[in-house]
């Protein structure tokens, strides 16, 4: 124990002599403004249910090096694009026995999915916890009678990214009383929840020490505003459950599936940690 | 042979005489390098965009060779200076003899 602190207080002696500079320091001081055009809002005062957790949040986007800033500054630099684009193209194809499209029970998408990704995921008529995904695949089962998208497939992630970029700038806004309070206090349970062989809670990283490298890996708050979003060091699009099941991996655990109760509900809880951050539509991380 | 190639430009409407202008051109794109192996051990054929070239009027701006290792979606940025209206033209070859096209217009104040 001595020497482990011992060895703390030096590299932070040798960290502050050697002046390292904002590249391992906490967010960057940079606003998020796309194209030109939408300014998004990436630190907010925390939530009243943070309260003696954090104070202020922050967006991921803050925590990444300038270029990764600059490539979602631009649409047409945001790698995200090409899915959000295959995903408006299928908003208007009929697909199933039904013979029908997203477009003839949504109309466009720009209307029908405004504001919709910025509520997920959010309690169903019956009762139960869904997220957009969970949303897209009934509508394709029940009413165009067609076949269920795999949670992480192409096709999911085209839909979902179009999706959200209908929110894009509008405040995260999920219900976190009523029917949704179970759900979001065993997400909240879980985040708190040491995993694995090297046993680690959501909250050890990312609200004891974002603004702190884990290695190589700059720590941000952990924030879903983001997604569906381009992962360079994966050259794909990534979802929310998928970053989850790499997270948990990587305390060296059994990992929940992606669409499992369980990341529903961490989804939920998460996703209330961002209250007061904006739906970045589709964004992209290293 | 690849599937769902589509390019895109972005290059802007106007200019004023003499300006440099920023072009932006992404092509999706596979890129198979020819160097990987399918589940049986067979060589997956070499499929890629080879060659770019961008031309404003007669007036070649760009020619890149593109090689295997180059990733997915290639994505160039580069610069041009404009004296008069034009067109630019890009035009990208794939190694399956594919040719795509894409053209932008551009007004000089």
């Amino acid at each position: 124990m001595m020497q482990r602190m011992s060895r703390t207080t030096f590299a932070a002696a040798a960290a502050l002599m050697l002046g390292f500079g904002p590249a391992v320091a906490g967010p960057a001081e940079d606003e998020l403004v796309v194209n030109d055009e939408i300014t998004i809002t990436t630190v907010a005062p925390a939530a009243a249910h943070l309260e003696g957790h954090l104070d202020t949040v922050y967006s991921g986007w803050l925590f990444r090096t300038e270029d990764s800033r600059a490539m979602q500054k631009d649409d047409f630099e945001n790698p995200m694009f090409i899915y959000v684009e295959r995903g408006l193209e299928a908003w208007d194809m009929a697909d199933g026995s039904e013979g029908k499209s997203c477009a003839d029970c949504h109309g466009s998408i720009e209307e029908g999915m405004k504001g919709v990704r910025a509520k997920m995921p959010k309690v169903n008529a019956g009762g139960a916890l869904w997220s957009m995904e969970d949303y897209i695949n009934s509508c394709r089962t029940e009413r165009m009678g067609a076949e269920a998208w795999k949670w992480n497939s192409g096709e999911m992630k085209d839909m979902t990214s179009a999706i959200s970029l209908q929110s894009r700038g509008m405040p995260v806004d999920v219900a976190i009383d009523g029917p949704a309070a179970e759900f979001w206090q065993r997400g909240k349970d879980m985040y708190y929840t040491r995993y694995g062989q090297l046993e680690l809670s959501c909250a050890n990283c990312h609200e004891d020490n974002y603004g702190n490298n884990i290695r190589a890996d700059h720590l941000s708050q952990g924030q879903t505003n983001g997604f569906p979003l381009y992962r360079l060091k994966d050259g794909a699009a990534v979802s929310i459950h998928q970053r989850f099941v790499g997270c948990v991996r990587d305390s060296r655990a059994e990992t929940f599936a992606a669409g499992s109760q369980e990341f529903r509900e961490l989804e939920l809880y998460v996703a209330s940690r961002g209250l007061g951050l904006q739906i970045e539509g589709v964004a992209v991380r290293p | 042979m690849a599937n769902d190639v589509k390019p895109r430009v972005k290059v802007p409407k106007k200019a004023s005489a003499g300006e440099v202008v920023t072009i932006k051109c992404l092509i999706t794109h596979p890129m198979e390098s020819g160097q990987r192996k399918d589940k049986d051990g067979n060589l997956i054929p070499r499929s890629i965009i080879n060659r770019l070239t961008c031309d404003l009027g007669d007036q070649n701006v760009i020619d890149i060779t593109l090689e295997p290792a180059v990733s997915t979606n290639p994505y160039f940025e580069f610069t041009a200076k404009v004296d008069a209206s034009g067109e630019f033209k890009f035009t990208w070859y794939d190694d399956d003899g594919s040719v795509y096209e894409d053209v932008k217009a551009i007004e000089v104040a």
